[in-house]
């Protein structure tokens, strides 16, 4: 038996605490770019020109689903041959140094193409420091914990994912709030990019006073060291086959159960439902009350095991989705709703438009409910020498809609969200334990990282984008059928881009079932 | 459970073939032909990322599963 399990219990909580702060800062670094992405998009990837637009499509892509499985192969080598300490730690300070930095990039207007350039190269520095980090963290914890108490342990880090999330929604509002919007526009919003300089600083000096993971300082002392991870982990056969095996039995339905209950239901709330001026306190409460249960499951997977556990979590989630999701759709529908009719506004101005400077018209219809909820309806029609500009044929129409919504159906769509977050608790809390047990401590930061980060970056990040072209591709269909007169050919469009996490999910729950093992829990192999 | 797992490995491989038709002609190539920069990101990373992750990785599984390789496991 190794050393480690002879640590006093202290030394523990502090691996955990340093670790832990550490990655949920990693996490909230990455998500203020997301969380700020129309701002950013305003001051460094101007509309209306062609090669900002692929520029900041790539930023949004490139850095969240490509450059992170890279980031996992680079820190991972690493992390396997100079150990997990020192490579965590060059990963902290990249991710916070490259967070300050798009802070203090200037925009568009001051430096030209230079600024967005600058910006997707230091978010690609972001997603390379990302796809190392979570392996290194979740292995150091794994690696000070005693079999028995590896899942209780490293869902500590399993928290900081969705604390990192709420941490950026909480700096972000308190940003706004402690200024006019005016000035968060012009320059509040590189705040909470600054911001991270701080948190980075602190969990430096943290993690800089911490010892070598005790199991990879035995390998290491035995003289075991991995010469070449990457050819180990994915040119050896009989760990190759687990490599895929961690991908397609459990990281891959984990990711797309991930990206759902977070990131596609805020989206749902913001962009279908649109509830857009409080989606993120909903999101904040749904998170607030959900997280505990990331350690409930860890602790539990320690019990009865983590492989039923995460297999639980993937089914109930395929099953419930569209019931959960049509649930929120119409608790929020204002058809099933009593209008105030004596409360409607309807309203129509000519202005100037900024960027065209040109004249637009706006139709503005306010509506108000009896149950309090209040509904209004912006349409701005872009006028051509006075008449509306037509594109591809049609009258270029832009229409915004944003509710607000009573306190009770306020508090259901926070009821639906957590459940989400309740799923993937249960598929999220065990998987670290899950990964390190399933591979040999000399290679485990390389082949653990991998699959985690195609499966959450490739497999969940592009979840908005194909759920989303699955929502337009049925919209298109009804369009067409109701145009030749037919019946529509997809009942309810807003739910069909819940196919692809129910798909894959699905197909990870077959996989993992008949597939994965899970007995074996040591870690000093 | 030694057959289930090489009729699965079968369908694995079946569903790889599958599902890289689908994201070449039914996602990428639209893309690419629209001509929209905002379309050529996602044309090629379903072309050159998801697409041999999923045939390679995938029928890579199944035929790991085809020929006995995870039959020692669970």
């Amino acid at each position: 038996m190794s050393n480690y399990t002879e640590e006093p219990k202290s030394s523990l909580f502090t691996v955990i605490g340093a670790s832990s702060v550490g990655t949920m800062i990693e996490w909230y670094d990455f998500y203020i770019f997301g969380s700020l992405a129309s701002i950013i998009a305003t001051k460094f990837f101007p509309t209306g020109n062609a090669t900002a637009a692929f520029l900041s499509t790539l930023a949004t892509f490139a850095a969240g689903f490509v450059v992170r499985p890279f980031g996992a192969l680079f820190f991972g080598r690493l992390g396997d041959l100079i150990g997990r300490k020192y490579t965590f730690m060059v990963t902290l300070l990249l991710m916070g140094g490259a967070t300050f930095l798009i802070g203090c990039v200037p925009g568009y207007e001051q430096i030209g193409f230079m600024a967005p350039v600058l910006v997707l190269l230091l978010r690609l520095l972001q997603g390379l420091a990302l796809g190392g980090e979570y392996g290194g963290a979740a292995t150091y914890v794994a690696e000070h914990s005693p079999n028995e108490k590896r899942g209780y342990m490293t869902s500590w880090i399993q928290t900081t994912a969705t604390v990192g999330l709420f941490v950026s929604l909480i700096v972000i509002m308190i940003t706004k709030k402690s200024m006019d919007k005016a000035a968060f526009e012009e320059w509040g919003w590189r705040v909470p990019f600054w911001v991270s300089l701080i948190m980075v600083f602190v969990s430096y000096l943290i993690r800089k006073n911490m010892h070598e993971s005790p199991v990879f300082a035995k390998v290491k002392a035995e003289g075991k060291v991995s010469t070449n991870p990457l050819k180990e982990s994915f040119g050896n056969k009989y760990n190759f086959k687990f490599v895929l095996l961690a991908l397609f039995g459990a990281v891959m339905g984990q990711g797309v159960v991930w990206y759902t209950g977070q990131f596609y239901a805020m989206s749902f709330i913001e962009k279908v439902l649109n509830v857009s001026d409080q989606v993120g306190e909903i999101m904040m409460y749904a998170i607030l009350f959900a997280t505990p249960f990331f350690v409930f499951f860890g602790w539990l997977s320690d019990r009865i095991g983590r492989k039923w556990i995460m297999l639980c979590g993937m089914l109930i989630a395929i099953l419930s989705y569209r019931t959960i999701y049509d649930k929120m759709y119409h608790t929020v529908d204002v058809k099933a709703k009593t209008e105030l009719a004596e409360k409607t506004v309807k309203s129509a101005e000519l202005k100037e438009n900024a960027k065209t400077k040109g004249m637009d018209s706006i139709y503005t219809t306010s509506k108000e409910f009896s149950d309090g909820t209040t509904w209004k309806e912006v349409k701005t029609i872009t006028l051509e020498n006075g008449v509306a500009k037509i594109v591809d044929g049609k009258p270029k129409v832009d229409t915004k809609v944003t509710k607000v919504i009573n306190s009770g159906d306020f508090w259901t769509l926070v009821f639906w969200v957590f459940i989400q977050i309740v799923f993937v608790t249960m598929v999220y809390g065990p998987i670290a334990a899950f990964l390190v047990e399933m591979f040999p401590a000399k290679i485990r930061y390389t082949s653990m990282s991998l699959p985690y980060h195609i499966g959450n970056g490739i497999f969940g990040g592009l979840l908005p984008a194909i759920a989303t072209s699955l929502v337009t591709s049925a919209k298109k269909a009804n369009e067409v059928a109701e145009a030749a007169g037919l019946a529509k050919v997809v009942d309810k469009p807003y739910l069909e881009g819940l196919w692809y996490p129910i798909i894959i999910a699905g197909l990870c729950f077959v996989i993992g079932a008949i597939y994965l093992d899970g007995k074996d829990n040591r870690v000093d192999d | 459970m030694s057959a289930l797992k090489k009729i699965l490995g079968l369908l694995c491989i079946g569903l790889a073939l599958f599902a890289g038709y689908y994201l070449y002609f039914d996602q990428a190539k639209p893309k690419f032909e629209s001509g929209k920069p905002e379309d050529m990101i996602p044309a090629i990373i379903y072309t050159f990322i998801l697409l041999p992750l999923i045939v390679g990785g995938l029928g890579c599984f199944g035929y790991y599963s085809l020929t006995g390789e995870y039959d020692e496991i669970a």
